[in-house]
């Protein structure tokens, strides 16, 4: 039986830190969610349908676009281009981008991406709308596509009056210590990519919008915050944000890529009060895998040194983030990358990052956001290290480990660790997973020269959880109303999308209140009704929203007890909440007490507040995980995957554990297969499901949890962020064990996805002599001279005169 | 062209175009919206549903085929308030998050667990392969099946509206 440490909770039997079943499930289980395309409203009577046509090139000029054909086409009642929507365009996230890389709604001038809204199709029907939209004719004048970002500065600019094609920079070269790998022993530098992956939520972007007779413009987006969608739309159509109403229907996934609004709907708002008729707008899957923005995608060039007895002294990384045609979020990303470059560990570090546009679909948060690259740029170099001076993995990393801290701990970057206990973590999933027992049978298939090697990957992280306010301490809202029929309605600013937030607010309220969960209701996405809002994303739902939900349930029960002091002539002081009977008893008189729904029949009881943490949390772990790779084919098999997550108190197992396994997925198919494809011209060649390699359920096992709850002090019930640390833990983890799996034979390194081709690549290139091997190429493998890597990337990677590796480190263990 | 189906125990009937696909006549003929659309390759099984008792991704049918057929949905596996037992194993599993992939998820496992009322593990993975999850990593759906096969999927319903409590 778990036990819940958060420091408020009164009732013994409390149902806080129990595994419980979800409320909502029973309708998902029957009539299904509600989601953008089932939506039924009075209100979007007489709707249009929008349908987009998108750019069929990377990057060309847009010579004359032809709609006549399509106009005529039936059930077509409008359709428009860029010059005859007055919005303005999109800005660049970030006041020290290039300004002049700004986004239009639809493509003006020219397009840069495949995929580019064009123009918008409205018709009657929604079949209409695709047999009109193949009709609209477009000229194009190609120019060159620029899909290499290392390439990028130099090619043909995307934006005529931008300087180049860089967007920015965090950090400089110029703050790098030319010192900085003095005093190691040996060196080692090398260049991985994290690649590019498709957001893929299951269900895609969608979105209604409606003009009421009052001139305000209601819009249903599928979204992971209806505040911050109501900020994003109004400053695209121009109007003041009590002027848009933001409604969330059931939302199937979002991952960090649903936050905001999209171009799409700006255009389809503009377009209903244009036309005087909702617009609805659901996108395809094609759309989505193009339009969605993607995640990931930096090149890193990882420098790492120190002793030959293992002893990890100095760490540098350099980000080249690709974000794509425009700039959107995920170019501020790399500083969330920079901020968490030392991860768990003590040694120094420095970092830099460098941003471009390329001529892909713009790059955005993808569950982890910046961190996830982090982590695996860390935890693939620290592998990379052990693996050439020949030290066990765990080894190196316990060597170098950040000791146990109860008080924050602030790095050399900035970030302000609360708590963390890496050493613990990483002894307990090393116990848990049989590590030793792992390595001798990897040594006997070895000694065997088995088809099939063992491979044990290891990864220990840290990130940031609940960080991010637009303004001052993250923080957020809750209110909590009692009804006279003894139910209860919690408004948040929270904005669950499978997380289970109804379940688990509701589970705060009822420790306190003694109300059943199935009497409580949960209420969010609905601005007019709550108006402000963080939604949900970057883990911070539970630690500030849950938080919200708790605080203003002690509040009520103070509100109540004011109230029930003048009602029984008694002393607030002497008045005793007591949750077996929802309500309140007056100390050392039986009899003299009142229910909360009985206070509310009399006046309306609820409260709203706001709670504020200190900052955000760091939740921490590590990742074991085993995989088995023919040697002969090149093909990786995940085997296992161990996690200990440690995100501070765990309200629900049910959910914390749901998190985990989500997590673990995402980032185990990163590591093993999914990756979003360009071909040289700027071509996606995985635009569809057929083509992209989303997971499925033969390519990973269960998984193995183990669970370590070392609370923060930053709420009070001690709870962290635990969203996205599975995919932050996992990725790195798979990635190394594939590479173990094959390090005897001369590997050090497999960029992401470790598919069959590549290791077999990689096993070759190493056969044939590590350093031949290099040649820059991407995801080839078997480096492990400085040397020999910066031959291929030598705009990027700049190992300082000091560097230097005896080639004899490219030879095997 | 004018088709009749038996749509969970009543009988349907709607004037369709011959490329009208049975999703879509699902979903927008008959307002049952359980079964989603994830993809426009046939790919990820949101769609799933019962056709004359076996599952198919109803994008990869005909409105016009499925003339004369009894289709099952989410919405009639089980009489109102109540969960199959099926689904009882997802909702006490965990294995739905968001619930896009539920239903189609669901059915598929009512599907497989007809042909094969006791798989092993490797087994379940292979049968819901063509089902794709975004949120869950597969882990609590593939518990989800196992233990509605061992409950028996002839086991009593569960009533769909007690929320559960499990130390
Ligand atoms: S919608 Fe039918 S398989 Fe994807
Ligand atoms: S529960 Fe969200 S896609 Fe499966």
């Amino acid at each position: 039986m778990r036990t819940f440490r958060g420091a408020v909770k009164n009732n013994p039997m409390s149902i806080l830190g129990t595994r419980v079943l979800r409320t909502e499930d029973p309708a998902f289980l029957t009539s299904g969610g509600v989601y953008m395309d089932d939506l039924v409203d009075e209100r979007l009577t007489g709707s249009l349908y929008a349908t987009f046509v998108r750019a069929p090139i990377a990057h060309a000029r847009i010579l004359d676009i032809d709609i006549s054909a399509a106009l005529q086409a039936p059930g077509v009642v409008a359709i428009y281009l860029s010059g005859d929507v007055p919005l303005a365009d999109r800005r660049p996230p970030s006041p020290t981008f290039d300004k002049a890389m700004v986004q239009p709604l639809l493509a003006k001038g020219k397009v840069r991406y495949v995929g580019e809204p064009i123009a918008v199709v409205l018709t009657e029907e929604k079949y209409q709308g695709e047999d009109a939209a193949e009709l609209v004719m477009v000229d194009y004048d190609a120019l060159p596509a620029v899909v290499n970002p290392r390439l990028s500065a130099d090619s043909v600019k995307l934006f005529d009056d931008a300087v180049s094609n860089q967007v920015g920079t965090f950090g400089s070269a110029d703050d790098f210590d030319p010192d900085f790998f003095a005093d190691c022993e040996v060196v080692f530098t090398h260049e991985i990519v994290n690649q590019r992956v498709a957001v893929a939520s299951m269900e895609g972007r969608g979105g209604v919008s409606v003009w009421g007779e009052d001139g305000r413009l209601t819009a249903w987006i599928s979204n992971q915050g209806a505040q911050g969608s109501k900020t994003a739309l109004a400053a695209m159509i121009g109007i003041p944000a009590d002027q848009v109403r933001v409604i969330t229907p059931d939302v199937g996934g979002g991952f960090g890529a649903k936050f905001g609004a999209d171009t799409e709907h700006g255009i389809i708002s503009w377009a209903s009060r244009e036309l005087g008729r909702p617009v609805r707008w659901v996108e395809t899957r094609y759309e989505n895998l193009l339009g969605m923005t993607h995640g990931r995608d930096q090149v890193q060039t990882i420098t790492i040194g120190g002793k030959r007895d293992g002893t990890i002294l100095a760490y540098r990384l350099e980000v080249l983030q690709d974000v794509g045609a425009y700039p959107r979020i995920g170019a501020i990303l790399p500083s969330l990358t920079r901020l968490m470059t030392p991860g768990t560990y003590s040694f120094k570090t420095e970092s830099r990052a460098t941003m471009v546009v390329t001529n892909k679909t713009p790059v955005g948060a993808y569950r982890g956001a910046g961190r996830p690259e982090a982590t695996a740029a860390i935890e693939r170099a620290v592998d990379f290290f052990a693996l050439s001076v020949g030290v066990d993995s765990a080894e190196v990393r316990r060597k170098v480990l950040l000791p146990k801290f109860t008080e924050p701990h602030t790095t050399s970057t900035g970030a302000k660790y609360d708590s963390g206990d890496y050493e613990t973590a990483l002894n307990l999933a090393c116990k848990s997973i049989g590590y030793d027992e792992l390595r001798r049978e990897q040594a006997e298939r070895r000694a065997r020269g088995d088809v099939k090697q063992l491979g044990i990957g290891v990864a220990c992280y840290v990130e940031i959880t609940g960080g991010g306010a637009e303004s001052g301490a993250p923080h957020e809202n809750a209110t909590v109303e009692v009804h006279p029929d003894g139910t209860a309605t919690i408004l948040t600013g929270t904005s669950p999308h499978g997380q289970g937030h109804a379940t688990a607010w509701a589970m705060l309220a009822s420790d306190q209140l003694g109300i059943p969960i199935d009497k409580i209701t949960l209420k969010w996405g609905d601005t007019d009704l709550i108006p402000e809002g963080g939604g949900t994303g970057g883990s911070r739902s539970l630690q500030q929203g849950g938080a919200a939900v708790q605080k203003a349930s002690i509040e009520l029960i103070e509100l109540a007890r004011e109230r029930a002091a003048e009602l029984l002539e008694a002393n607030p002081e002497d008045l005793q909440m007591d949750t077996s009977i929802q309500g309140l008893k007056v100390a050392g008189s039986p009899g003299a007490q009142v229910t909360l729904a009985e206070l509310a029949a009399k006046e309306r009881l609820f409260v709203r507040s706001v709670f504020t943490a200190p900052g955000a949390t760091f939740p921490f772990g590590a990742h074991i995980a085993v995989a088995e790779v023919d040697t002969e084919t090149g093909h990786a098999t995940l085997k296992r995957i161990l996690a200990v997550d440690d995100a501070g108190t765990i309200l629900n197992p049910l959910l914390f554990d749901g998190q985990r396994h989500g997590g673990i997925g995402q980032g185990a198919a990163q590591a093993l297969l999914e990756e979003f494809v360009y071909d040289e011209d700027g071509n996606p060649l995985t635009a569809s499901f057929a083509d992209y390699p989303f997971l499925s359920a033969t390519e990973v096992p269960s998984y193995e949890l183990v669970t370590m709850e070392t609370p923060t002090s930053y709420n009070p019930m001690g709870a962290k962020g635990v969203g996205e640390a599975g995919t932050i833990g996992s990725t790195p983890a798979v990635q190394n064990a594939v590479i173990d799996a094959v390090a005897h034979l001369g590997v050090r390194h497999i960029d992401m996805p470790t598919s069959a081709q590549r290791v077999w690549r990689a096993i070759e290139a190493a056969a044939a002599g590590g350093a031949s091997a290099s040649g820059g190429t991407v995801g080839s493998g078997g480096i492990a001279s400085p040397d020999a890597t910066a031959t291929g990337i030598a705009s990027h990677s700049t190992p300082d005169g000091k560097v230097s590796t005896p080639t004899s480190e490219n030879e095997a263990i | 062209m004018q088709v009749t189906l038996t749509v969970n125990g009543q009988e349907r009937s709607a004037e369709v175009e011959p490329r009208l696909l049975l999703v879509h006549l699902i979903r927008d003929d008959f307002a049952l919206k359980a079964a989603n659309v994830g993809c426009d390759t046939s790919s990820c099984g949101a769609c799933t549903v019962l056709l004359d008792g076996e599952s198919v991704k109803s994008c990869t049918v005909l409105a016009v085929q499925a003339d004369g057929s009894s289709v099952q949905t989410a919405e009639g596996l089980a009489p109102e308030g109540q969960l199959h037992p099926v689904a009882a194993a997802f909702r006490q599993e965990h294995g739905l998050q968001c619930g896009f992939c539920t239903p189609g998820m669901v059915m598929a496992s009512v599907g497989l667990l007809k042909t094969n009322p006791n798989p092993t593990e490797q087994e379940v993975r292979e049968g819901l392969e063509g089902n794709f999850c975004r949120c869950t990593g597969y882990h609590n759906i593939v518990q989800a099946v196992l233990t509605a096969a061992k409950a028996g999927v002839d086991s009593p319903s569960v009533s769909a509206l007690h929320p559960g409590v499990q130390a």
